[in-house]
């Protein structure tokens, strides 16, 4: 972590200290400004041609007052001092109806943390080498079989400056770069059509695909589709499911990960409320989630409240050791916050989200879970999920999975989605692999907003899960 | 539209002028506020007041497209966006069908979006309102503590104009509440919600929502997860509007022409049971997502896509009708300022049946009714038609409701489904959905737990 002068703060300090007083005019105890300046380009193609480039920009800034339990918030893209000022007016008098005094803020130097390396920005890159990476995909994919009748590619890139000043004496930058390929195939065969689908995405910038093989991610979705028009149906049923290296982290997300938000928590909407200290999980299992770690969709220098990022352990040995936290559930449970605090943009308050949530390694060979099962369902590639964070009851989705028979991974079934309890599930791991591997890039919405989040696993085994498949 | 906003359509105006020769420029211009209240256990926890707007230009010339935003009015701003968006046209393939919709004479059906005494409620009033239902909610049941409730509002205008003769301009308001509840037993929780839609608060019915919040998450209280087998199902309407939500993206002619839609080759053939006849009709202004224009300025209309079973046509905007040498159907979608048009449903209407919910059930010796749906975005795969998600409910024995059951999956395929449709309800339900909902009957589900 280091401490430097501002080169061109986004807004000036000076400034944001009188928008800062003008939050705390009605006698709130707590005022925040965020700024936000985002440029984004982004490519697509489908039915083999590059149908649009798009370039984006957003600008602007939420102003958020917090007075008791009562919090005012007020956006405005409108960053000069009077658009400012109009604004934390605006959110002091949500936050409070009356007179106040008037409150003084004295901010110091920005603080930075950077947690990712960006060697090629990519808003310097030619859009037509951009638009060259989806063309490669298309052909790559299209190049694997005859099957394939259809891909549709997207690239997309963000630069995302914030400025974050509270009136705590909180003042932090951070730049956050996102590169971002995907690719969705169709083949067709004499069953109907199935589809496969791939992503590339990490916190770094246009050397991603130096770093990476664009072929081999078209390649990979395209065989998805093709291995799932030989498909039959999946079964139905609760029994034993293998999910491979780096695919499921999405499990841990719905099972665990969203009950662990100590906004949920505080509202005894999580089924791991009251259970700190406690036996939640398997003893082979160790959660975590890290803000921090290098190039992962979920990284970030600072929190969206101005919080540096950092790892936090959740489940340690099985046993529940913390939440994640934000600046308003740590105040009121006053301890510290965990770098959780993340908003979709200037235009949303911010709320307890994710990071990078993964498992870390257990000793299992995975070519041996595999083998030590006798019947059950192989997971090679998971989709989005959903989570009931009061009940624990949770779906998500197959879109790449084989039979488990006799030890051995035979036939692809069709896609479907799988559902368990969280606690249940977490307490059913009972082989944890020791080849870890994290995940694509995700969002994860949450109350309306999306944001973006890594996840990973070693490969392993649930003893019993629920198969949503159509065979009896 | 039938109420213009002068200043927006010049804006929007101003920038089509600006066309160079030989382009094509589509300007859309938005702005908007939104007011949120949230209460929780009797206080305000937020009050969020706020206002955007932006612009997103599209520039077509031989055959290119390109496209840039942003969010911001300011005139430097617009000048970069249109800068960017003819700097992007070179990087697009040549698409002989790529263009903008040209006024088809097709007549709005002029209907009313904004409300006057919405856009001047007092703001403690909506407070208070929020803080109303939150209590109706507690007072329902005994066992129902609140996770939230909510009073939301938003207002928006819009303008369209093209170098192709489209000129459009509009504005709306509307507002909704809704509470999310916890009910306990023991250990074991369940949720629930309820909510309550209306031109202005003065439409909203408190009562059935606080009422529906407190039932959702009591009667699953105690439910078990049940043993696997084929059943007959019956789609609460919050379900049925779901499911055929997942339909608008088979019948979307962008989809059918790049080899997309599962009802491909199937025009005029058999594709659902006799007794479903599904319409998108955006001018029924009963309907949460009516308008009078779609995402491209053409007059909204009305569209039989499913009658009595069989299938009559696809969706269009402009740009999948030339590709199918077809006319649009005033059927572009449209996100906001940050993209250009898209193609779907805009207001889906199922023909109801004759039956309540209650004779439905009577007439089921063994099945399920399905109350919420869990995974619809990760287990349905529009494409090849796979249908599975996650499903809560209550057992139906010999046209008796039984026991609260969760924790299982309902699986079959949409082409299924759709064949497999045995009744439907009467009960008609306008939600703040693109489907309308009312009680659906399906059999030969697999119902999937232990």
């Amino acid at each position: 972590m280091t401490k430097t002068q501002s080169a061109e703060p986004l807004v000036a300090p000076d400034v944001l200290e009188r928008v800062l007083a003008a939050g705390r005019s009605t006698g709130a105890e707590f005022s925040e400004v965020y700024v936000e300046d985002k440029r984004s380009t982004s490519a697509g193609l489908d039915d083999g041609k590059v149908e649009q480039v798009t370039s984006g920009r957003d600008r602007g800034a939420g102003i958020r007052v917090v007075s008791g339990e009562t919090t005012g918030f007020a956006h405005t893209s409108d960053l000069s001092e009077r658009g400012l000022l109009a604004a934390a007016q605006a959110a002091a008098m949500a936050a409070k109806q009356g007179g106040g005094g008037v409150n003084k803020v004295q901010l110091g130097d920005v603080l930075r943390h950077s947690v990712n390396t960006v060697k090629v920005a990519p808003d310097g890159v030619e859009k037509s080498r951009k638009v060259e990476l989806l063309k490669r995909v298309d052909a790559a994919a299209r190049a694997v079989n005859a099957s394939i009748v259809q891909v549709s590619a997207g690239y997309g890139d963000s630069r995302r400056r914030i400025l974050v000043a509270n009136s705590n004496g909180v003042l932090s930058a951070d730049e956050q770069v996102r590169t971002l390929l995907r690719v969705s195939v169709v083949a067709t065969g004499d069953g109907g059509m199935q589809t496969g689908y791939d992503s590339l995405g990490h916190t770094i910038g246009f050397e991603m695909f130096d770093e990476n093989d664009v072929e081999e991610l078209a390649i990979r979705a395209a065989k998805q589709a093709v291995t799932k028009l030989s498909a039959r149906p999946a079964p139905s049923g609760a029994m034993p499911v293998v999910i491979k290296r780096g695919s499921g982290g999405v499990l841990f997300h719905e099972a665990c990960g969203h009950g662990l938000e100590a906004d949920l928590v505080g509202k005894s909407a999580s089924v791991y409320r009251g259970k700190m200290g406690e036996l939640v999980a398997s003893s082979l299992v160790t959660l975590v989630d890290d803000g921090t770690m290098t190039a992962e969709w979920g990284a970030i220098g600072i929190d969206d409240e101005g919080h540096p990022s950092q790892r936090n352990t959740l489940i340690q040995d099985g046993v529940l050791t913390d939440y994640m936290w934000d600046y308003l559930r740590a105040r009121k449970e006053g301890r510290a916050q965990s770098g959780n605090g993340r908003r979709q943009s200037y235009q949303h308050l911010p709320m307890v989200r994710m990071t990078n949530t993964f498992v870390l390694n257990g000793k299992e060979d995975p070519d041996e879970i595999v083998r030590n099962t006798k019947q059950g369902v192989y997971v090679a590639k998971l989709g989005g999920g959903q989570v009931d964070t009061a009940s624990g009851d949770f779906v998500f989705g197959m879109t790449e999975a084989y039979l488990i028979e006799n030890g051995e991974i035979t036939e692809p079934l069709r896609e479907g989605n799988l559902i368990g309890n969280g606690p249940e599930v977490l307490k059913d791991i009972d082989l944890l692999g020791n080849d870890f591997a994290m995940g694509n890039p995700g969002t994860c919405g949450k109350d309306g907003q999306g944001v973006p989040v890594g996840d990973g696993q070693p490969t392993l085994r649930v003893r019993s899960l629920t198969i949503g498949g159509t065979a009896a | 539209m039938t109420v213009g906003v002068p200043d927006l359509q010049k804006l929007a105006d101003s920038v089509v002028e600006q066309a160079k020769s030989g382009e094509q420029i589509e300007a859309y211009v938005s702005r908007g506020g939104e007011t949120s209240v949230r209460v929780y256990e009797g206080e305000l926890e937020h009050f969020v007041s706020a206002q955007s707007e932006g612009v997103g230009i599209r520039i077509i010339k031989d055959g290119r497209t390109g496209f840039a935003y942003a969010g911001t009015l300011e005139p430097s701003a617009i000048a970069e966006v249109l800068a960017e968006a003819r700097d992007n046209i070179q990087f697009g393939t040549v698409d002989q069908w790529a263009g903008l919709a040209e006024p088809d004479g097709v007549q709005q059906i002029p209907q009313k979006f904004w409300d006057e005494e919405l856009a001047s409620y007092p703001t403690d009033k909506k407070i208070e309102i929020t803080k109303e239902l939150e209590k109706l909610t507690l007072a329902a049941d005994s066992r129902v503590r609140s996770e939230q409730s909510n009073y939301e509002d938003g207002w928006g205008e819009t303008a369209v104009s093209t170098t192709t003769g489209i000129r459009e301009s509009g504005r709306g308001n509307s507002c909704y509440v809704s509470v999310a509840t916890l009910a306990d037993d023991g250990d074991e929780a369940q949720t629930g919600f309820g909510f309550s839609v209306g031109d202005s608060p003065k439409e909203f019915d408190l009562q059935k929502a606080a009422r529906e919040a407190a039932d959702r998450a009591t009667r699953l209280l105690g439910a078990t997860k049940p043993a696997s087998k084929k059943v007959t199902i019956v789609l609460d309407p919050y379900v049925t509007s779901q499911f055929v939500s997942i339909l608008s993206s088979a019948l979307n002619g962008e989809n059918l022409a790049k080899g997309r839609s599962l009802f491909a080759d199937r025009l005029n053939e058999q594709v659902a049971d006799a007794r479903f006849t599904l319409v998108d009709d955006p001018t029924n202004k009963l309907a949460y997502t009516a308008t009078d224009i779609d995402g491209e300025g053409l007059a909204a209309r009305r569209n039989v896509l499913i009658e009595n079973g069989v299938l009559k046509m696809f969706v269009h905007s402009s740009y999948s009708a030339r590709r199918m040498n077809t006319k649009s159907t005033g059927n572009a979608t449209r996100g906001g300022f940050a993209g250009g048009p898209g193609v779907g449903c805009l207001a889906m209407q199922v023909q109801p049946g004759t039956k309540t919910q209650a004779e439905l059930i009577a007439s089921i010796d063994d099945g399920v009714l399905i109350q919420d749906v869990a995974g619809m975005h990760s287990g349905v795969n529009t494409i090849s038609g796979d249908f599975s998600t996650g499903a809560s409910g209550i057992v139906i024995t010999n046209g008796t409701l039984g026991a609260p059951i969760r924790e299982f999956t309902i699986a079959s395929t949409l082409q299924k489904m759709l064949l497999n449709i045995v009744d439907l309800g009467k009960d008609i339900d306008w939600l703040p959905m693109r489907a309308v909902g009312l009680s659906l009957v399906i059999s030969d589900v697999m119902m999937s737990g232990s």
